[in-house]
């Protein structure tokens, strides 16, 4: 069994498992959006979850645009619900 | 199916020239190997300039163009993203800004508004460019359009009317003279059609498509990359390039040439390009290109260094001998028409383009004279 890791998601904390991707350990615990798109609002998670489709990005501890499904969480991770660019307008 | 003509090639130019041809009171076939903007087009940028352009026939055809670009946005209700952004082209050194401002008043000249701008003043049309530049020129006529939506939209329309059939993943195999030479038909993989009239508009596969019915065209790829960066709020208002892009433009050099080409674009990407290689179709990925465009893009927009990529893609300029496009009558073969060639202006000149071969199928007198982009030029060889 891998070592337990402990990020937080818009602020609260959350186990993970080392080696799973942000997107994993996201759904894990039943949380399939992330991010909201910047033209009309809507919700978007896992679409593809191999990097090619860029539908799963969040901002991980103040960087935005990271592909939840190609980077590993890490211990003691700020992971935030992106909205928009995920920059400030 | 029997119509007056046949369009081969899906893209902006093929898209303009049926468009063009209905409007004229033609019936179309538009027929492609694979998907609408799925060659040349695809790998373009969306380019309508003045800037680029030295004086000649093809700035007489741009500046007819982005007229006529325009028209066909308002007609077709802003649906592919047509923006009269301007274009910005600055120097790095002084010796390549007192290059840029006589190459300016040769413009200006000829119709083109260019107003010079200080170093000074730069920050105050592009605020986030570096301080650190010799000065530029401010074209106000330069537009952008997203090129796939354009090419769609542009085929739609005219498939609206009744009178554009639209053929896609149907590959031209043949093209059938008559008896005296000229065009009778073309021959597809769902069939042959008949028709009087055929429109190379294949762009950078337009040599292969004249072959077909008998001549040569030495048109030739001229690879190129773009970059394209995560959206952003908007940073880059114009088209923003550098002086040397012009000389590259025209350049005989057949090795790696680059220069920056920074543009944002309404997704909130933004793009940097541009790479010219004549390598033949060889698509294969080069990071050294890559580096290189992004290096200098930053020079020019201090900031990109802190902005990720999210991905590049490529595509092939179909380039002349001459840098001219082909666009016309092939006095070859009687019904064949060419219009193809552009390099990488097809999509700028491709209204104009669609609107003088449409001109010249119904006998009406051309808006610009086609005698400088005749296949004539090339001397008169057949294939054997």
């Amino acid at each position: 069994m891998s070592r337990e890791v402990v990020f937080r998601f818009d602020g609260a904390p959350y186990p993970g498992r080392d080696g799973q991707t942000i997107a994993a350990a996201l759904i894990d615990h039943g949380i399939l959006s992330w991010r909201r798109t910047r033209v009309d609002d809507q919700p978007r998670g896992i679409l593809c979850g191999i990097g090619v489709c860029f539908d799963c990005l969040i901002t991980v501890n103040g960087e935005p645009n990271v592909r939840a499904c190609m980077t590993g969480v890490e211990d003691g991770d700020d992971l935030r619900s992106q909205e928009g660019t995920g920059y400030a307008q | 199916m029997n119509p007056d003509v046949v369009v081969i090639g899906a893209g902006v130019v093929g898209a303009c020239c049926a468009r063009a041809c209905v409007e004229a009171g033609l019936t179309v076939v538009v027929v492609d190997r694979g998907a609408v903007a799925g060659g040349t087009t695809g790998g373009g940028e969306g380019n309508i300039l003045v800037s680029d352009k030295e004086p000649g026939p093809e700035l007489d055809l741009a500046l007819l163009s982005r007229e006529l670009w325009a028209q066909m946005a308002g007609s077709l209700g802003d649906s592919f993203e047509l923006d009269p952004k301007g274009g910005l082209v600055v120097a790095t050194h002084q010796h390549t800004l007192d290059y840029l401002l006589r190459f300016a008043d040769e413009q200006r000249a000829c119709g083109v508004i260019a107003e010079p701008v200080a170093a000074t003043d730069l920050p105050d049309h592009e605020p986030r460019i570096s301080r650190d530049l010799a000065g530029g020129v401010l074209y106000p006529q330069d537009m952008q359009v997203q090129p796939m939506l354009a090419a769609a939209h542009i085929i739609e329309a005219a498939c609206a009317t009744g009178r554009t059939t639209l053929m896609t993943d149907c590959a031209v195999t043949g093209i059938d003279v008559d008896a005296s030479g000229a065009v009778s038909g073309v021959r597809t993989a769902q069939g042959v059609i008949s028709t009087r009239h055929v429109i190379n508009a294949a762009g950078t596969w337009g040599g292969e498509i004249a072959a077909l019915a008998g001549v040569e065209l030495p048109i030739l790829p001229r690879r190129g990359f773009i970059l394209v960066t995560e959206p952003l709020p908007p940073l880059v208002r114009h088209k923003v390039y550098a002086a040397d892009y012009v000389a590259n433009v025209a350049s005989d050099n057949a090795g790696l040439e680059t220069s920056a080409v920074i543009e944002g674009t309404h997704s909130g990407t933004i793009l940097i390009g541009a790479s010219r290689e004549r390598v033949g179709f060889d698509k294969t990925l080069d990071w050294h290109v890559l580096g290189r465009l992004a290096k200098q893009a930053i020079e020019i927009f201090p900031l990109l260094a802190e902005v990720q990529l999210l991905r590049t893609y490529g595509g092939f300029r179909p380039y002349c001998p001459d840098h001219l496009p082909v666009i016309g009558p092939d006095p070859r073969v009687p019904g064949l028409l060419h219009a193809c060639g552009h390099e990488g202006a097809g999509v700028g000149l491709g209204a104009a383009t669609g609107h003088v071969i449409a001109q010249w199928i119904t006998g009406a007198s051309t808006s610009i004279d086609l005698a400088p982009f005749s296949p004539a030029r090339f001397g008169a060889s057949h294939v054997a």
